[in-house]
C-alpha cells in the first residue's frame, strides 16, 4: 500500500450532502479524517469504512472509498468478514456509543479480543440521537431523557475500560474540539496491527449539548484532560502541578506533585504487557466532570487474526498440497460397481 | 427359540436393522460401522440415526436411548425402511423405547447383562422381559455381551470399566456375522481410529472377533442371512451423508466458480458438521470463522462477500431466526450469499437432535419489508452436494443471497453417492466489475453499483478495483447511482425490481419433472427429504397396479415456471410434509389449487408405508367419485 498516489482532502469526500445537524460534532471528526487520509500513504481504493447503525454510522457515504453501512450493531462482524476475506485492505469501523457498546458490545469485545486489524471509531456522545435522545449506555446515572423521565437508573460504560478488559491490543481516547490530537490517535490507531479502539468524546448538540464541556472547553482543558504521553510521567494542570501516582493498591489517585515529587507519579507505558495499569488509569474518570485521561492507554503487539487465518491456510496447502477436487470426493472408502 | 442349527445362510432382498442402547454405548458408531462394510460389500442403504440431545443423558433411562436404523437391500431402495426385523437392544431401556417399532415376528438380540435390577426398574419395567411373556411373538437371542467381552479382553491388560465399553463391538461382530459382512473393513477401521491407543484396538478388536465367533459356535446358523450387492448403475461410490455432500458440493462451487469460500457460522445442531467438515479443507482455500453468535456469523460472511468471496453462513430454524435482519441487508445490498438452514423440530430449542421441515414459511417470508429471495431444497443425502452448487451458482449468477434447506435426517442419514465426473459439474462466472459503467451529465466515466443487466443484475466491484469506489448500505438506494433516496417513486421501482429479478431466475431452473405415471389422477408434489418416503410408496403403490404420479421441487423460490400448468393437469394434489402444511399453502395461494396435506411433525421421517396408506385414500376417494 505504500506509495500511494498524491491526494488532498476533496479526494477523500464524496459529492453526498452531509447530512447530520448544524453544528454536530461529527463534521470536525469528519474534516479531521478526510484531512488525515492523504498522509497516510494509501490508495482509496484499499480502504473501506463500515458502519452499523445511528448518526455516526452515516460516516461512509461521505468518504470517497469503499464502504458499507451496513445493520445496528454489527460492523465489527461485517468488518471482521471482510479483514479475514481481504487482509490487504485497510478496514475503518465507525458508530456511536448506542451502536458499539449496546446492541453491538458483543461483537466488539470480540474484534477486540481477536485482534483483527481493524481500526475502531467510537464516537461516544453519551446519548441516543437518530432515534430523539434516549439514554444510552455511556449516559450518566440520573441523566433525564425522554425514557428516562425520572433519571437513567443504568451504571454506565466506561468504553476504555471495557476494551482493556476485552483483551484490546490498541486503545486510545480522543475528542472532537482537538483536530491535532484526533489525528494523531487516528494515524496512530491505523499504523497499530491489530484491532484499535479509538473512544472519540463528540458532542450532540442537540440531544446533549454541552456534555464535555467540563473538561474539554479551552478554558478548562488543561485542567481536565490529562495527556497520556509514552515515557513520561503522567502530568496535568495549567502548571503541570498535578500528576497521578498508582498507590499500594494499584489504584490510579491525583496528586498535587509538590506534595509527591515527580518520581513518584507513574510513568505512563503504553506497551506494558499486563494492562491493569492502563485499567486503573481509565477508571480515574468515571464522568466528564473528573480529570479524565485522553491519548494512548494501552499498544501492544500481539497476533494479528486476519494474518493468523491466512497462515493457517498457506499451512494446510504446504502439508496437504493444493486441494483437489476429485481426490476429496475419494477421501472417504470407496467401491467400484462394474 | 434358537434351537435348529443350519450351516447355510440365506438371501434376502432387504433387511432393516436397529442398533439401540445407551447415549454412551457407542451405538451411532456401532451402526455406522456396519452401514460402512455393507456401502463396501456393494448394497444399497438407507440410513437414520437418533440421538438424544443430552450429550450424556441418565444413563440407563428411555430418555438416554441413541438408536441407529439402517436399511440394506440388493436393490434400490430410499428410505431407512418402516419397521427393522431385528433390533439390537443393549439394555432394558433401548428394548423398552424401541420394540413397538419392530415388525411382527422379528428379531430381538439383547445384551442379557445389563437386565438386571436397576436399570429394569430405570427403564419402567416391574418384571424382566427376557423372562416373561412379553416377547412372545418374537424371536429373542439373548447372550451375555458384557460379560464375553469381558474375558476376552480378560489377557490384554485392560481395565475391567474399559473392557466392558468395548461390548458394542462384540455386537457389531455377531451381527456382522448374522449378515456376512465382510470384517476386513471394520478390523481395518479400528486400527486406523484409535492409532496410538494400542490398547483400544486390542479391546475392541478382541470384542468384534468374540462376536463374530460367538455367532459360529452358539449355533445361531438359522439367522445367517445374506444380501447379495444391489444393481447399480456402475461408477465408483461411496457411504455419504448429506452435510458431509453439502460441504463438498460448497467447495466444488468454490472450485468451479474460482472463489476462495467463506464460511461464518456459529456452532448449532445439526449444521454444525458443515463447520467441522469445512474447517478442515483450508488447502482449498477455505475460510472458516467460528464467530461469536448467529448475527455475527452472517454478517462476517456478508463482509466477505463485498470482498469478493463465495460467502457462507450454516445455522439451523433459531439462527435464521436470528440472521434474519442482516440477510434482509443482503437482499437490499444484492451481494451474493449462500445461507443453509439443516431444520430441525421447533420452534424454540425444540427437538435439536430431531428432523422438521418447518422452516419453509420462514425462509421465503422470514424477514422484515419486501425482502425476496431464492429458496432452493435439497432432497437426498447426496443430492445435498448438487444443491449446494445450485444455490451458490444462484446467488452468485444473480447477486442475491440464497436460502438453502436441508434438515437433521438429510443431514445426519446416508447413501451411497455414485461419484459425479469432477470435469462435468457446472462452472460459474463470475466477473468483478473492472471499469466504470456510465458517465455523469459531464460526461464524466462514473460507476453506478446498482445499475442492471438484462437480467437485472447489478455490478459486483469489490474494493481495490480503481476508480470503482461506492458505499452500499440499508437505506433506501437510487436506482442506478445507488446514492441514498427517500424519493418515493424510486422506492416503488426499487422494491418492482428486487421482485422481478428474483422471478427472472425462473428461466434459468429445470422445468417440473414428473416421475410416475403421468397420467394419472393423483399427483404428489412433495420437497426436501420426503423424496425417499415418496419414492418407496410410489414404488409399492404402482406395483399394487395403482397409478400415482409424482413430482419434487428442487426450487421453491422461484417455483419453476410450468408448475401451475403441471399441477392443474391432476385431479388430486397431495402434499406430504413433516409440518404442519407449509408447502401446501403456498401452492394454494398461488395456483389456487385445492392441494391435500399429508402431515407428520414427530421429529421422525415419514415411512414408505405411511405414505402408501395416505396416498391410497386419495387415489380410491377419486376413482369412487
Amino acid at each position: 500500500m505504500a506509495n500511494a498516489p498524491v491526494t488532498t482532502k476533496k479526494d477523500w469526500s464524496t459529492d453526498q450532502e452531509v447530512r447530520w445537524c448544524p453544528g454536530c460534532g461529527d463534521y470536525s471528526i469528519l474534516t479531521a479524517i478526510q484531512m488525515m487520509m492523504p498522509d497516510l500513504d494509501v490508495r482509496r481504493e484499499d480502504t473501506v469504512f463500515v458502519s452499523g447503525i445511528g448518526c455516526a454510522a452515516r460516516f461512509p457515504y461521505y468518504m470517497n472509498t469503499y464502504g458499507m453501512h451496513s445493520i445496528h450493531g454489527r460492523s465489527p462482524a461485517f468488518a471482521t468478514g471482510l479483514k479475514m476475506a481481504r487482509p490487504d485492505l485497510d478496514v475503518w469501523v465507525v458508530g456511536g456509543d448506542g451502536d458499539m457498546l449496546s446492541i453491538g458490545g458483543n461483537h466488539l469485545i470480540h474484534a477486540l479480543r481477536r485482534n483483527v486489524n481493524v481500526n475502531i471509531l467510537l464516537f461516544n456522545n453519551m446519548i441516543y440521537g437518530l432515534t430523539k435522545g434516549q439514554y444510552s449506555p455511556t449516559s450518566q446515572v440520573g441523566k433525564v431523557t425522554k425514557s428516562s423521565p425520572q433519571g437513567s437508573i443504568d451504571q454506565p460504560f466506561n468504553a476504555v475500560s471495557l476494551a482493556l478488559g476485552a483483551e484490546a491490543s490498541f486503545v486510545a481516547r480522543t475528542h472532537d474540539m482537538d483536530r491535532k490530537h484526533m489525528q494523531e490517535m487516528f494515524t496512530r490507531a491505523h499504523a497499530h496491527n491489530g484491532a484499535s479502539l479509538v473512544e472519540v468524546f463528540q458532542n450532540c448538540n442537540v440531544f446533549n449539548d454541552g456534555q464535555f464541556d467540563t473538561i474539554n472547553k479551552r478554558d478548562v482543558r488543561d485542567a481536565m484532560l490529562i495527556n497520556l504521553e509514552d515515557g513520561a510521567p503522567v502530568r496535568f494542570g495549567v502548571e503541570k502541578e498535578r500528576g497521578v501516582m498508582i498507590d499500594k493498591f494499584g489504584d490510579a489517585v491525583i496528586v498535587d506533585v509538590a506534595d509527591v515529587g515527580e518520581d513518584a507519579l507513574v510513568v505512563h507505558d503504553e506497551k506494558r504487557p499486563d494492562p491493569g495499569v492502563a485499567f486503573a488509569l481509565s477508571r480515574l474518570a468515571m464522568d466528564p466532570y473528573s480529570p479524565t485521561p485522553v491519548g494512548v492507554f494501552r499498544s501492544v503487539d500481539r497476533v494479528e487474526y486476519s494474518a493468523e487465518a491466512t497462515s493457517q491456510l498457506a499451512a494446510s496447502q504446504e502439508s496437504k498440497g493444493q486441494g483437489d477436487l476429485a481426490g476429496l470426493l475419494r477421501s472417504n472408502p470407496t467401491w467400484e460397481v462394474e | 427359540m434358537t434351537d435348529v442349527a443350519e450351516t447355510t445362510s440365506r438371501d434376502v432382498d432387504k433387511v432393516v436393522i436397529r442398533f439401540a442402547g445407551d447415549s454412551g454405548d457407542g451405538m451411532q458408531l456401532t451402526g455406522d460401522r456396519f452401514t460402512s462394510a455393507s456401502a463396501l460389500f456393494g448394497n444399497d442403504l438407507s440410513t437414520l440415526p437418533e440421538f438424544p440431545a443430552e450429550i450424556r443423558a441418565p444413563q440407563g433411562t428411555l430418555a438416554g436411548v441413541s438408536a441407529f436404523q439402517v436399511q440394506i437391500s440388493s436393490e434400490e431402495i430410499s428410505t431407512p425402511g418402516d419397521a427393522p426385523t431385528v433390533l439390537v437392544a443393549m439394555n432394558p431401556a433401548a428394548l423398552k423405547s424401541d420394540l413397538g417399532r419392530l415388525a411382527q415376528g422379528g428379531t430381538v438380540i439383547v445384551n442379557e447383562d445389563a437386565f438386571e435390577e436397576r436399570n429394569l426398574a430405570k427403564a419402567g419395567y416391574i418384571d424382566n422381559p427376557l423372562e416373561d411373556d412379553s416377547l412372545d411373538g418374537y424371536t429373542l437371542i439373548k447372550i451375555p455381551m458384557s460379560k464375553l467381552t469381558r474375558e476376552v479382553c480378560a489377557d490384554l491388560d485392560v481395565k475391567t470399566r474399559d473392557a466392558e465399553r468395548s461390548k458394542n463391538f462384540f455386537a457389531l461382530g455377531l451381527v456382522s456375522w448374522m449378515y456376512t459382512r465382510p470384517t476386513e473393513p471394520t478390523l481395518d477401521w479400528i486400527e486406523q481410529k484409535f492409532k496410538g491407543k494400542d490398547k483400544v484396538i486390542a479391546a475392541n478388536t478382541a470384542a468384534f472377533k468374540a462376536g463374530h465367533a460367538y455367532g459360529e459356535t452358539a449355533e445361531l446358523g438359522s439367522h445367517v442371512v445374506s444380501i447379495p450387492p444391489a444393481k447399480l448403475d456402475p461408477g465408483t461410490y461411496t457411504n455419504i451423508n448429506g452435510n458431509t455432500a453439502l460441504s463438498w458440493g460448497l467447495v466444488a462451487a468454490s472450485q468451479q466458480s474460482g472463489l476462495p469460500i467463506f464460511l461464518g457460522s456459529y456452532p448449532i445442531t445439526p449444521a454444525s458438521d458443515i463447520l467441522h467438515e469445512l474447517a478442515k479443507h483450508k488447502n482449498f482455500g477455505v475460510r472458516t470463522f467460528q464467530a461469536e453468535d448467529e448475527i455475527a456469523a452472517v454478517s462476517s460472511a456478508i463482509g466477505a462477500s463485498y470482498g469478493g468471496h463465495l460467502a457462507i453462513t450454516t445455522t439451523s430454524g433459531p439462527g435464521i431466526a436470528l440472521k434474519g435482519e442482516a440477510i434482509g441487508l443482503a437482499v437490499s445490498l444484492e451481494l451474493p450469499l449462500v445461507i443453509v438452514d439443516i431444520q430441525r423440530g421447533g420452534p424454540s430449542t425444540g427437538l435439536p437432535t430431531k428432523t422438521e421441515a418447518s422452516d419453509l414459511l420462514m425462509a421465503m417470508y422470514g424477514r422484515h419489508g419486501e425482502s425476496q429471495m431464492p429458496v432452493i431444497s435439497a432432497y437426498s443425502p447426496s443430492q445435498c452436494f448438487d444443491a449446494a452448487i445450485e444455490a451458490s451458482r444462484i446467488a452468485l449468477k444473480y447477486m442475491t443471497p440464497v436460502l438453502l434447506l436441508s434438515d437433521g435426517y438429510l443431514a445426519n442419514s446416508s447413501e451411497p453417492w455414485k461419484l459425479p465426473d469432477v470435469s462435468t459439474l457446472p462452472t460459474i462466472d463470475v466477473e468483478f466489475a473492472t471499469k466504470p459503467n456510465t458517465t455523469d451529465e459531464d460526461g464524466n466515466p462514473v460507476f453506478h453499483p446498482f445499475a442492471r443487466d438484462e437480467n437485472l443484475v447489478r455490478p459486483w466491484a469489490i474494493p481495490g478495483a480503481d476508480g470503482l469506489m461506492h458505499r452500499v448500505g440499508g437505506l433506501e438506494k437510487d436506482d442506478g447511482s445507488g446514492n441514498v433516496s427517500y424519493d418515493p417513486a424510486n422506492h416503488a421501482r426499487m422494491t418492482e425490481l428486487r421482485k422481478e429479478r428474483i422471478d427472472i431466475i425462473a428461466n434459468d431452473i429445470p422445468l417440473t419433472e414428473v416421475r410416475g405415471d403421468v397420467d394419472a389422477d393423483v399427483l404428489v408434489l412433495g420437497w426436501g427429504s420426503t423424496f425417499g418416503a415418496i419414492s418407496g410408496a410410489m414404488r409399492r403403490l404402482r406395483k399394487d397396479g395403482q397409478k400415482v404420479a409424482h413430482a419434487h421441487l428442487t426450487h421453491i423460490h422461484p417455483f419453476p415456471r410450468d408448475l401451475g400448468e403441471v399441477l392443474n393437469r391432476y385431479e388430486t394434489v397431495v402434499v406430504p410434509e413433516l409440518n404442519m402444511g407449509q408447502l401446501v399453502k403456498l401452492i394454494r395461494a398461488e395456483f389456487l389449487i385445492d392441494a391435500k396435506p399429508i402431515n407428520k411433525v414427530m421429529g421422525q421421517p415419514f415411512t414408505a408405508g405411511e405414505l402408501e396408506r395416505e396416498l391410497l385414500a386419495y387415489i380410491e376417494a377419486g376413482k369412487a367419485s
